[in-house]
């Protein structure tokens, strides 16, 4: 069950933000194409910082306390999980703000012309 | 360069991002720092029960503060807020603030910039008239079909 420490807590992030995509209806699993374009750089750029970071010496992850999948042999696979999860919920909470409280955030359709509302 | 160094030039980085490169200027918006708010909130909770259980440990010499030889680093104070260095903080709104920016930013682009989120399972649908256009729903027409 120790092995299973840091995949519970990720697991715990995922569950803690992904209801909202039902009860608030973020609509951002649905739109997974945007979603992968916004992650993948992030993602990139993090798990090599990390990998860097675990080999200069950094920080370490204890090995009792992850199921013991290492990518490269370095980085575990709760990692690279992390680095998708987090983020993720960050989407999650940005657009579960804007479901409830309507604040615009940038991205809104320009006004049409024809209906008489100048942007 | 330490964790604190790369930490603060990391944030400063990402702040330049949003503004300049990507220019979402999610900084500037209210609606970024409740969500951010809220993310920190569960960062506090899951990292510091990561870092309380010492499944992170780190090198004395790249913090503010100091990882015990032996036992949970301090809940605060010895440079960390929650049983984490607050570097972690940094690299936390960093992550965060690069992840929300491109997703607005590729929404800005029309990459399924519909359909908009909203609105709550407890309020009826149609009830918001916020953002978006009159009318506008995932089938509909509109903007969310022409990407660039």
């Amino acid at each position: 069950m120790e092995r299973l420490t840091y995949l519970g807590v990720l697991l715990f992030i995922f569950v803690g933000s992904a209801w909202l995509e039902i009860a608030l209806r973020t609509r951002v699993l649905r739109r997974w194409k945007r979603l992968l374009l916004a992650l993948a750089v992030p993602f990139t750029l993090f798990v090599i910082w990390d990998v860097w970071a675990i080999v200069t010496g950094h920080w370490s992850i204890d090995p009792d306390r992850t199921v013991g999948i290492e990518m490269f042999g370095i980085i575990p696979i709760e990692e690279l999980i992390f680095f998708v999860v987090v983020p993720l919920a960050s989407i999650l909470s940005l657009e579960a703000v804007r479901a409830v409280k309507g604040w615009p955030l940038g991205d809104e359709a320009p006004a049409p012309a024809a209906d008489g509302r100048a942007p | 360069m330490t964790y604190t160094q790369i930490g603060i030039g990391v944030v400063l980085a990402t702040i330049a991002v949003d503004l300049l490169v990507l220019r979402t200027r999610l900084v500037t918006r209210k609606g970024f720092w409740v969500a951010y708010a809220i993310v920190l909130f569960f960062q506090l909770l899951t990292n510091g029960v990561l870092t309380w259980l010492q499944v992170f440990r780190y090198s004395d010499t790249v913090i503010v503060g100091s990882q015990p030889d032996a036992g949970p680093p301090p809940f605060i104070g010895n440079g960390r807020i929650a049983f984490q260095p607050f570097e972690d903080l940094m690299m936390g709104f960093s992550l965060c603030l690069l992840a929300m920016a491109l997703w607005v930013f590729w929404g800005r682009r029309g990459v399924q910039r519909t359909p908009m989120s909203g609105p709550p399972i407890w309020r009826r649908s149609g009830s918001r008239a916020a953002a978006g256009t009159p009318g506008a729903d995932p089938s509909g027409p509109g903007n969310g079909q022409s990407p660039t």
